[in-house]
């Protein structure tokens, strides 16, 4: 059963309650990630919840995607998209689709790599986390639990070190970037051969997704695009869509999904045990390790724009 | 020649390569991809199982399917000391019991992981309280064995692949909703798993000493 929000005042016991908050005007008002364009069926339905709101989503002939708010709808029903005239915004970026609770911008933000001719772009899947959207964000900044977590992959004792690397927050472009992020690996990707000192970049362009430019193997010139949307399920629970854009003309697309899916599932129960399950946004609640610079930024971003959903927002 | 279609996040598929990596045998891998492109329900791989399950195991021209017929296969195959699948009937007839236990393992703890990580649609509440069900039997057998001097599963002095068929979605079950904090003896025995000679690990499972785990 889809639970369609009329009742919930009802329903919902008190904590329940508590752990959902109207989203803040800026989620609300933002593009959200939802789905893998390719895995929506094409005239029937399935569906996902975003920001406690169930919703309903099907293709039509043309491939297109169409989202509305759930009803009574089951998945699997048959539909035609053509009964559906309540719908919800939608544009299609980087092989999801994303959608709007409010009046999203015209444009989502750019990763202008995707659009490169020989590149291979995938989703890596879309899993399910019992953690915030801006936890799995933060732990996305972080390279220090690369050797202890991503052991012989991402990182290996004794290269444990974070060096000193730049972030800003561009005022530009409104989002976080961290630069000269250098980091030994052991076997940085699926093309690497030996370990090498890698050098990553990151951009956090919303509130809620995280691009990771990391020099390729193959042509040490360009980079690898890894991002993570996460797609706000509550305010503890999110579903991370990965997505790889690679240079790399030998491996498979089934190849690269798996060396992707073997770092993420290593990242699952570490981001799973944090508590609390919200990302508290006061500078004082949680002792940063050094290396964390560029989740400080985030943090006092994240603050700034007058986040509060999925966060514990900074007193006063 | 042993291959072995594999996914790296499956749990049945690890057990096979727990199995092999404490018998030092060495396989290839062809990766199938379970998810999201759900290759186990293409063409292909419905000619190698019909059932369209993972794992599949070809060792020449042989191809076998189900985790556990295929731990017993290797452990009768390769295991020269005789330990893994003892010949003995009794114990045979207790090593296939928690064979059976390991797929109720499956579908309660595996199906409660796979509705919150892998959006399946299965009944979360319902998978979750027969997964503390099983723990909560498989703690008091162990709780019970210890205090008799028995570490495993099984009767005898050894692991038996009894242990190996359990031991994934028991480590997995947080992934499901599914806390093991009140099975001590669970807990242990997982431990004394992961110190198994040649012991390997999966994404989602760290080796003993963490402190993920001790916490
Ligand atoms: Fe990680």
């Amino acid at each position: 059963m889809c639970h369609p929000t009329s009742p919930f005042p009802f329903r919902l016991s008190r904590s329940n309650l508590t752990t959902m908050t109207t989203p803040d005007t800026l989620t609300l008002n933002s593009w959200q990630v939802i789905a893998a364009t390719d895995e929506i069926p094409v005239g029937s339905i399935t569906r996902t919840t975003l920001l406690d709101t169930p919703l309903a989503l099907t293709r039509d002939r043309d491939g297109v995607p169409v989202v509305w708010r759930c009803t009574d709808e089951e998945p699997g029903d048959e539909i035609d998209p053509e009964t559906i005239l309540d719908r919800l915004p939608v544009t299609t970026g980087y092989g999801f689709v994303w959608t709007s609770l409010g009046t999203p911008p015209k444009e989502l933000f750019s990763i202008t790599e995707y659009a490169e001719p020989d590149r291979v772009n995938m989703s890596c899947g879309s899993i399910g986390i019992h953690v915030s959207a801006p936890r799995a964000v933060e732990n996305f900044l972080d390279m220090g639990h690369f050797p202890y977590v991503h052991t012989d992959i991402l990182g290996a004792e004794p290269h444990t070190e974070v060096k000193e690397y730049d972030v800003e927050v561009s005022e530009e472009r409104d989002e976080v970037l961290a630069t000269r992020c250098r980091f030994f690996q052991p076997r940085a990707a699926l093309s690497a051969t030996d370990g090498m000192e890698v050098e990553y970049v990151y951009r956090v362009p919303h509130p809620y997704c995280s691009v990771l430019y990391k020099s390729s193997p193959e042509a040490p010139e360009r980079r690898d695009v890894i991002a993570i949307f996460l797609q706000p399920v509550s305010e503890d629970r999110c579903r991370a869509h990965l997505l790889q854009s690679m240079i790399d003309s030998t491996s498979t697309i089934t190849e690269l999904r798996r060396f992707q899916q073997t770092i993420f599932g290593q990242d699952k129960p570490i981001l799973e045990n944090q508590y609390p399950k919200r990302l508290p946004l006061d500078p004082r609640s949680e002792t940063p390790i050094r290396a964390d610079k560029s989740a400080i930024a985030y943090r006092r971003w994240l603050s700034q724009k007058g986040v509060t959903y999925g966060v514990i927002p900074a007193a006063g | 020649m042993i291959t072995l279609y594999d996914f790296e996040l499956s749990g049945n598929c690890y057990k096979l390569r727990l199995l092999m990596s404490i018998l030092r045998l060495r396989y290839d891998i062809i990766p199938v991809d379970f998810f999201p492109g759900r290759q186990h329900k293409s063409d292909w791989f419905l000619k190698l199982n019909p059932f369209g399950q993972l794992p599949v195991l070809k060792d020449d021209d042989l191809v076998l399917s189900d985790s556990g017929a295929i731990l017993a296969y290797l452990a009768k195959k390769y295991d020269e000391t005789g330990q893994w699948f003892p010949n003995d009937p009794a114990i045979t007839a207790e090593i296939l019991r928690w064979h059976a236990i390991a797929d109720d393992i499956t579908s309660t703890a595996s199906a409660a992981r796979l509705a919150l990580g892998f959006d399946y649609d299965f009944d979360v509440p319902k998978a979750q309280a027969g997964a503390h069900r099983i723990f909560r039997l498989m703690d008091e057998h162990l709780w019970f064995g210890e205090r008799e001097g028995r570490d495993w599963l099984c009767t005898p002095p050894h692991p038996t692949t009894a242990d190996i068929a359990c031991f994934p979605y028991v480590m997995l079950s947080e992934e499901g909703g599914i806390g093991r904090q009140d099975y001590p003896a669970l807990r242990r025995w997982s431990d004394r798993v992961r110190r198994i000679p040649g012991f390997t690990i999966m994404s989602g499972i760290f080796p003993a000493g963490r402190a993920l785990e001790q916490a």
